[in-house]
């Protein structure tokens, strides 16, 4: 024992370090960081042979003062936050509960959502302009339904599937086939309608063929797999010339018509009708996806990405029901290319990319896994963003990637569980986070050799 | 039989791509093995190794300079150093940004699969905004001349670079971890985490330096990459998925078989692709991924994984 | 020192069983026979084998060398040796897991609504479309679900989260959840483990009234003698892989190579007593 002992201070640690590592001075540290960060990929596009120029450019003090400062505006929103937040909660509880128990009454919901459609129907008819009209079908709601396909993969099976725009290849490229417009030529010819049944037939057997041997697979094997895959189609659709027409796509894929009896539509170059058609689509595989989830059928999903083997002592066959979901997820991705293919009349395989994966994957991850409000939400906020940026040029389109990636990095550390979680999700990344469970499907098997 | 024409000059080939792919699988076994995590954004620290090699003999050289003789010896050596060194830090700040924070948490592993790929497109877009989206050539370092012939194939001089760095980095990286203090706590960490732990190993130090190590490989690989190719902001993509296919061949985790993978695989892509289209030549790797596994996805030499169940 | 079970189906036949891991044996030649309705147990000393020996039997593990057989009530044999744990399951053998397996971000409705849903036949195209017999298994479910949550007393907490029940209702969970899967053979590993005095009572009453009022024939792990002692009607006793003893459980209590295996050989130094 020594004669001097100094018990308020741990031992060793010097003050300096101590004040280093305090919680505060740390996130300012961080914010301060960020805000570097941001000026130098806010920069000008760098020139090739000039390496140093955007950065010094980037790291001009006017520049790079403003982004600090604007970290540090955020900054100080998350400490006010923080001071606060315990209040803010407890004054929030009371009219929290009271929502919560007015939306369990179910015409409450039903009200709402039924507003909600007639404010999706009226806003882009009554207040967009061409632009923005086009944006929400082609970036916004192809995307969304997308989006809920690969949800059903990724979040309610835990599934990750990198190739997944793969499958929307194929059902455009089917689209193209069956209407003729490919140098191989079909036995008919068929309405583009047809093509929807056919494109979600053929992405199911895609998704067995796919499935079937890689499904049994760790997570991240799977995931480097349908990798692999989604670059072998854009291969291929570049390669195989006398199929796919190359590099040159299809065109002059026929819009949709419907002759029913008394009822003739066509659909033309007004896009609004594309729109409407494209909102009852999303409607409905919404609501049946919805079941799907509160079904038997989803209880096993969770099942097997919560604990596979404790699943299997519940009698649910882990690969049957991961190739259900993968092959769901690959027919909804068809579907959407049906749609995409018929209203733009012309694909090429330019827009088939594993990016474009990665992009879907984005948005199902900052809406929510899981969670297939989410996707939609997830779809409006980024594609919107991105197509805001790309009308007012705040940023050259070629360095969306680097925003793709900071969200994705950002959600994870973050908000794993997305803007608008799942509730079940919500809850397992929290125990994960305290222990139990490991929340997917990615963690080794157990079974260990011991008594 | 479609390679047995010019089998030797291919054989050669196949090897310089071997050992650049062996480099960069390394740095993919080395973090599994540690982490049990695919390192998406390694093919990024290749890149970076590439980039700064690139800056490094511009600079020295001139864009359009060249060196010789002893200059030449140089500008290789300082090349591959700076690159390695690039890869290293970027490894390095790789980790602590994306990769610690989800540790700390505990976040579950299908987290940091979608960071380690969010990562990556961040790191390559950067690459691109930063330094133009134009690929670029590396100055002529040396007058690539045949040295040697094998059986009436030329071994050029690109051919003896590849192979002696790729050896030398190999060799040490089998002493650093068969031997030293680091190698043992990599080894032990691999093995089990949570004991190493209890018994002193800094965990994330040892997970530190492993990232780093394995930058440094990759990194150098990007340089000379570059040498024999070209520098551009997309070049990790598909040189890093054919290294993780040529890890996964040789045993996730298994040093020895990342080594043996990456000279496997580019032998057999090199032979392989002359009976194929040449634009098929991707195709050959990514149907021995799936063929592996499909059917052994152990590797050939056994995966070595970290915690038992 | 057999039981009064001679006249009684055999359920499982497990014929002489090795399973080796690289360089350890962990069953050697072990064979043992589950009457109908009989409750076995299996006790031994740690590392003896007894949750290899389930894991077997589920389908787990795949061993070298034997058979299993089980033979349901139509007389057909079933060789497990080789079959999927699903399929183990769907056969009628269930199991609860030494470290408790719920599925934590579950409710406890939901947790035993998954066992229970393990036979019904909806798929993805009556879920979506909500068709007759996906309402009809709907209700089913939920009615069987209730009743087994009563069965074992967690109807009360039925909303709560499985990760927050405390320890022993958690363990009575898994147990409704196994009993969901509506099976002939019921296999329970160490299910009083970390359990107090009065939780333990609980279970010895819930396995008896799972033999008596299911007519579920029982396997346990144990390391709790009294349990043991109190609900079975026979005991195997493995060691180092291999059965040593076999019968009532007041004779296997005596036999002194159970003796042995517990306390060590007379005049060693300390010991290892897993006993009561």
């Amino acid at each position: 024992m020594t004669a001097t002992s100094d018990i308020s201070r741990p031992i060793g640690l010097s003050r300096t370090r101590q004040l280093l590592t305090h919680p505060t001075v740390r996130s300012f540290t961080t914010f301060v960081a960020l805000g570097v960060v941001a000026a130098i990929v806010t920069g000008p596009q760098g020139r090739t042979g000039d390496p140093t120029y955007s950065i010094s450019k980037a790291l001009q003090p006017g520049h790079l003062f403003l982004w600090i400062g604007i970290a540090l505006a955020f900054w100080l929103v998350l400490v006010a936050w923080l001071a606060v937040r315990g209040q803010v909660r407890a004054v929030v509880a009371g009219p929290r509960q009271q929502v919560r128990t007015v939306w369990g009454i179910s015409y409450v919901r039903w009200v709402f959502y039924i507003v909600l459609i007639v404010l999706a129907v009226l806003i882009p008819r009554e207040f967009f302009g061409e632009y923005w009209q086009e944006v929400t079908v082609t970036s916004i709601g192809i995307y969304a339904l997308l989006a809920i396909g690969l949800n059903v993969v990724v979040g309610f099976a835990g599934l990750l599937d990198l190739g997944y725009i793969a499958f929307y290849a194929i059902g455009a490229y089917a689209t193209a086939y069956f209407t003729g417009t490919l140098p191989v030529q079909p036995p008919f010819t068929i309405n583009p309608f047809f093509a929807l049944p056919i494109a979600v037939v053929a992405c199911m057997i895609a998704g067995f063929i796919l499935g079937a041997p890689t499904l049994r697979l760790r997570g991240d094997y799977l995931a480097i797999v349908t990798l692999g895959f989604g670059e072998l189609i854009t291969i291929l659709a570049i390669n195989l010339d006398s199929i796919t027409n190359g590099s040159r796509g299809a065109f002059g894929i026929p819009a949709f018509t419907i002759h029913l009896g008394p009822i003739h539509y066509e659909w033309g170059l007004d896009i609004l009708p594309y729109y409407y058609l494209l909102l009852i689509f999303i409607v409905l595989i919404y609501w049946l996806f919805h079941r799907l989830e509160n079904s038997r059928v989803g209880r096993a999903w969770t099942a097997v990405r919560e604990d596979e083997v404790a699943a299997q002592a519940c009698g649910i066959p882990p690969v049957k029901y991961k190739l259900l979901a993968f092959a769901i997820g690959a027919s909804t991705s068809g579907f959407a290319g049906v749609l995409y293919a018929s209203k733009n009349s012309f694909i090429n395989p330019s827009i088939f990319t594993v990016n474009r994966s990665i992009l879907v994957l984005v948005l199902v991850i900052f809406g929510g896994m899981g969670s297939l409000a989410g996707s939609i939400v997830g779809a409006i906020v980024v594609q919107g963003f991105f197509a805001l940026v790309l009308k007012n040029n705040w940023f050259d389109p070629a360095d969306i990637y680097m925003y793709v990636g900071a969200v994705l990095i950002g959600m994870m550390i973050f908000r794993p569980q997305g803007i608008i979680p799942s509730k079940r999700r919500a809850r397992e990344i929290g125990l994960a986070e305290r222990g139990l469970g490991s929340a997917d499907a990615l963690a080794a098997p157990a079974g260990s050799p011991t008594s | 039989m479609c390679f047995t024409s010019n089998f030797w000059s291919l054989t050669i080939d196949g090897l310089n791509n071997g050992f650049l792919y062996a480099l960069i699988a390394l740095g993919y076994t080395l973090v599994y093995g540690v982490l049990q995590l695919i390192n998406f954004a390694h093919s990024e620290v290749f890149m970076s190794g590439g980039f700064a090699g690139l800056f490094l003999t511009q600079w020295w050289l001139g864009a359009n300079g060249s060196a010789h003789g002893a200059e030449s010896v140089f500008v290789v050596v300082a090349g591959v150093i700076i690159g390695g060194l690039a890869g290293g830090s970027v490894a390095f700040l790789l980790e602590r940004v994306a990769y610690r924070p989800l540790r700390r948490r505990n976040a579950p592993r299908l987290a940091f699969l979608i960071t380690a790929i969010g990562a990556s497109y961040f790191l390559f877009s950067l690459a691109g905004h930063l330094f133009g989206r134009d690929s670029q050539s590396v100055p002529q370092l040396y007058d690539n001349k045949q040295v040697f012939t094998v059986f009436g194939a030329g071994v050029h001089v690109y051919d003896l670079v590849v192979a002696v760095s790729a050896i030398l980095m190999m060799l040490l990286l089998d002493r650093v971890v068969a031997h030293s203090r680091l190698g043992q706590g990599i080894r032990a960490v691999a093995q089990d985490a949570e004991t190493a732990s209890l018994l002193g190993v800094n965990i994330d130090r040892v997970i530190s330096q492993t990232f780093i190590i394995g930058g440094l490989l990759g990194g150098a690989a990007g340089f000379l990459f570059g040498i024999g190719n070209s520098v551009s902001y997309t070049m990790g993509f598909v040189p890093g998925l054919k290294a993780f296919t040529a890890a996964v061949l040789g045993g996730i985790g298994n040093i020895r078989g990342a080594m043996l993978g990456g000279i496997v695989l580019g032998l057999v892509e090199n032979w392989g692709v002359t009976c194929v289209r040449n634009s098929w030549r991707d195709v050959i790797a990514f149907g021995i991924l799936v063929l592996i596994l499909m059917f052994r996805p152990t590797g050939l030499l056994g995966e070595r994984l970290g915690r038992s169940a | 020192m057999t039981a009064d079970n001679a006249g009684a189906r055999v359920l499982v036949d497990v014929d002489n069983i090795t399973l080796r891991f690289g360089g350890v044996t962990s069953l050697d030649g072990v064979s043992l026979r589950q009457h109908e309705h009989e409750i076995l147990s299996v006790i031994g000393p740690n590392g003896a084998g007894k949750t290899s020996l389930f894991n077997c039997l589920t389908g787990v593990y795949v061993p070298q060398e034997g058979s299993i057989t089980f033979t349901a009530a139509d007389g057909v044999a079933h060789p497990l040796v080789e079959m999927k744990p699903h399929n183990v399951t769907l056969l009628g053998i269930a199991r609860t897991f030494q470290n408790i397996r719920l599925f934590n971000a579950l409710t406890a409705f939901e947790n035993v609504k998954i066992g229970v849903e393990a036979h019904q036949r909806t798929g993805p195209v009556g879920a979506m479309l909500h068709l007759p017999r996906m309402r009809r298994e709907e209700r089913d479910g939920d009615e069987r679900t209730f009743e087994l949550l009563d069965f074992v007393g967690l109807r009360a907490r039925a909303n709560e989260l499985s990760a927050s029940l405390p320890y022993g209702a958690q363990r009575r969970l898994e147990i409704a959840r196994a009993l969901g899967t509506s099976p002939k053979l019921l296999l329970l590993d160490e299910p009083a483990a970390g359990t107090n005095p009065a939780e333990k009572r609980d279970l010895e009453q819930l396995i008896r009234r799972i033999n008596d009022e299911m007519g579920v024939t029982v396997l346990l792990i144990e390391h709790d003698m009294r349990l043991v002692m109190s609900v079975t009607h026979r005991v195997v006793v493995l060691n180092f892989g291999r059965v040593i003893a076999e019968g009532v459980p007041a004779d296997v209590q005596r036999n002194p190579a159970v003796v042995e295996a517990y306390l060590g050989a007379p005049g060693e130094g300390d010991s290892d007593a897993a006993a009561g």
